[in-house]
């Protein structure tokens, strides 16, 4: 009792500091003082962190601590929001993404996305995968597609269950196979970092196991966000975690130390079930 | 003490099936009225579908039809001054009116009067004389010889012969406007097996005409053709290109809701009101034609747009956001998005609100008579300039005939009228069922 309500004393105050290791040297993307705003409610306070290169960082956190619209900012995927506003500064690479400058077109192509709910588009499976190269511009010519294709759904593993129905609707497959094509597809356009919003809570436990071996085999060559509301899943799949709560970044730390010796009395309750 | 208690829970136990026995009761009973409600309403519009058809089917039937008498006519050189190597200025000019009239005068001698006469020539169309003309010119080698000529007979011979010959009808049920010889020659001519009911096709392959037995639809389906191709080119275009920008670019502030409000209630505005604005823009301001296809297309389009606009921002809304999202996420622009991925999507929605939007003009007369389109017109318009009327026009100006044939010819042209609108809603609905995708 007397401790929630100091750890919440904490939370209200605006100059809260990250605890654990947020800053790294040499990260793939900066995150400094981003603050981000639904029209007067503001959903983000102050978040500071870094995100490194090939690492597979995850985020875990109470439903609307502001976990999905963090990542959503890494992709700039909230201008679609018309009231949402987003301050401070993110870095890709040192280059300021909320730049005028920067083509929001350019920077989702570096910057791949997946959704919670497997969203293919009602194409066939092979138009899925070849759009991303297509609106890119990245192949001469119908053979390099194909190649392209092909590759992509290797490194899904999905090429031995469809490679004979390349031109069947993507929406033919079950909820996983989507899933594992919907990365596929993001991959397709090699992007340097791939967002996951939630990948695998619409899916069984079987897809799940296997769309996270899929990450696992990815964070070899790319840096992966991954919401997720599991934390077996983070536990799993990550090598850091990011614990958020009420827009605040709490702690970041190397996933063991999270799950085994958290930090911070918040994110001790939220990881041993007593929050959220 | 325990027995009581268990005693008080028992009763509370059966009290309590007790209600709820009886609620049920009144919960099926309302859900059985609900349902015979509903049963009723549809009896109610099926049996208003069923008396409109047959009251107009049994009316407009008749119309199919056409009286002919076949009679022997021979085109005799002296009496029509011509020889089969006359030229066309010669047959042209020659009297075949008075041909025409002869030849039936010889064929019934014992009528003498004028009056008696008179009436034997009304029997026939008017425009008999002309038939024969472009028989002979068709073929001046006719002449001098004796050929099976199929008469139209007027109106009133047809009505006649349709409704009332032979039949034993009384006081008002009797319709015919004939005179008493001329039901005997009717009488007569039957007898001989001269008289015949064939298909009317001059009913598909004539326009508008004074005489009923001339009078067709042709010219009226026509312009209708022509006035919602018009209707189509200009509002498919632009009621798709508002309905996007409005849902997909536009900023969402007090100027688009107020233009959202204005579009719903253009919906609303009758539409004799647009006719009076086509009228005073296109007519009066930018001097276009009167009565032409193009016109009644512009005005038509200004009230069909609200219909498309609504039902095409209906369509782009109910594309799932998801999708949106995955197109925005691969790094596609907003108008990639829009055209690859929401259009397709909406289209079968989009193409349904057209094909209602064009029925719905199809039917439209209100404002076709603010811009003129009420005008006689004999001639078959070849093109979206020349002067025309529409298929609902044409029924409205049919309706205001008093001869009895045009009652008969509305009908039929209400049942042209219907055949359309019918198609193109099947053609909605199957082009609905083909392009949606359930995937």
């Amino acid at each position: 009792m007397n401790n929630a309500q100091i750890s919440k004393a904490e939370i209200v105050s605006e100059t809260y500091q990250t605890t654990g290791s947020p800053l790294m040297d040499d990260p793939k993307m900066r995150v400094r003082n981003v603050d981000v705003f639904y029209g007067e409610k503001q959903a983000i306070f102050d978040v500071n962190l870094d995100i490194g290169k090939n690492e597979v960082i995850s985020m875990i956190g109470p439903s609307g601590c502001g976990k999905s619209t963090f990542l959503r900012c890494l992709n700039r995927m909230n201008d679609t929001i018309d009231i949402c506003r987003v301050e401070g500064e993110l870095l890709l690479e040192s280059q300021n993404i909320y730049d005028k400058k920067i083509d929001v077109v350019e920077l989702r192509a570096r910057v791949g996305m997946v959704f919670q709910k497997p969203n293919p588009f009602p194409k066939s499976i092979y138009e899925n995968v070849a759009y991303g190269a297509r609106i890119h511009g990245l192949t001469d010519n119908k053979v390099e597609l194909d190649e392209l294709v092909e590759k992509s759904l290797i490194r899904c593993g999905l090429w031995k269950e469809v490679k004979d129905r390349l031109d069947e609707p993507a929406t033919g497959l079950s909820g996983g196979q989507q899933q594992r094509l919907c990365i596929a597809r993001a991959i397709a356009v090699n992007p340097e970092v791939i967002l996951m919003d939630e990948p695998c809570s619409a899916l069984d436990p079987i897809a799940t196991a296997t769309v996270e071996e899929l990450i696992h085999e990815l964070s070899e060559n790319f840096t992966i966000c991954i919401v997720t509301h599991s934390m077996q899943q983070a536990a799993r799949v990550s090598q850091r975690t990011a614990y958020f709560h009420l827009g605040k970044l709490i702690e970041v730390n190397d996933t063991s130390t999270v799950f085994t010796n958290p930090e911070h009395k918040l994110t001790e309750e939220y990881i041993t079930g007593r929050i959220g | 003490m325990t027995d009581n208690s268990q005693q008080s829970s028992e009763s509370l136990r059966e009290r309590t099936d007790q209600r709820r026995a009886a609620a049920l009761k009144k919960r099926h009973a309302a859900e059985k009225r609900f349902r015979w409600f509903g049963r009723l309403s549809i009896a109610f519009g099926l049996a208003a579908v069923v008396f409109l058809f047959t009251d107009i089917i049994s009316k407009g039937l008749g119309a199919f039809t056409q009286t002919y008498v076949n009679m022997e006519v021979t085109f005799d050189a002296d009496t029509l001054g011509l020889t089969p190597n006359s030229s066309e200025e010669e047959i042209k000019a020659a009297s075949f009116g008075s041909f025409f009239k002869k030849s039936l005068r010889e064929r019934y001698p014992d009528l003498s009067s004028r009056k008696e006469k008179r009436d034997l020539y009304a029997l026939f169309t008017s425009d008999m004389p002309l038939i024969l003309r472009d028989m002979v010119l068709a073929d001046p080698n006719v002449i001098g010889t004796t050929q099976r000529v199929s008469m139209i007979a007027d109106d009133d011979f047809d009505t006649y012969y349709k409704h009332s010959y032979g039949r034993d009808l009384s006081g008002d049920e009797k319709v015919s406007r004939l005179s008493e010889t001329q039901e005997n020659i009717v009488d007569q001519l039957v007898k001989s097996g001269a008289v015949e009911k064939k298909f009317n096709t001059i009913f598909f392959s004539n326009s508008d005409s004074r005489e009923p037995e001339l009078a067709g639809i042709k010219g009226a389906v026509v312009g209708s053709i022509l006035t919602l191709l018009v209707t189509l080119v200009f509002s498919f275009p632009i009621a798709v290109a508002t309905a996007i920008y409005l849902e997909e670019f536009a900023p969402k502030n007090k100027i688009t809701d107020f233009i959202e409000v204005n579009i719903n209630n253009l919906a609303a505005v009758p539409s004799v009101i647009f006719g009076l604005l086509g009228l005073a823009v296109f007519i009066n301001f930018f001097g276009l034609p009167r009565s032409v296809p193009l016109v009644g297309g512009f005005v038509l389009t200004l009230m069909t747009l609200p219909t498309i606009i609504i039902s095409s921002r209906a369509a782009i809304k109910a594309v799932p956001p998801s999708i949106r999202d995955a197109a925005m996420g691969m790094g596609a622009s907003k108008v990639q998005t829009v055209l690859h991925h929401v259009l397709p999507l909406a289209m079968p929605g989009m193409l349904t609100g057209t094909i209602i939007g064009m029925a719905q003009a199809l039917g439209e007369t209100a404002p076709l008579l603010m811009i003129g389109m009420v005008a006689f017109i004999v001639d078959t318009p070849a093109g979206v300039t020349d002067p025309a009327t529409v298929l609902p026009v044409q029924i409205f100006l049919w309706s205001d005939s008093p001869e009895r044939a045009f009652v008969e010819k509305t009908s039929a042209a209400i049942m042209v009228l219907l055949t359309f609108l019918i198609c193109m809603n099947s053609l909605a609905v199957w082009l609905r069922k083909r392009l949606e995708r359930r995937w």
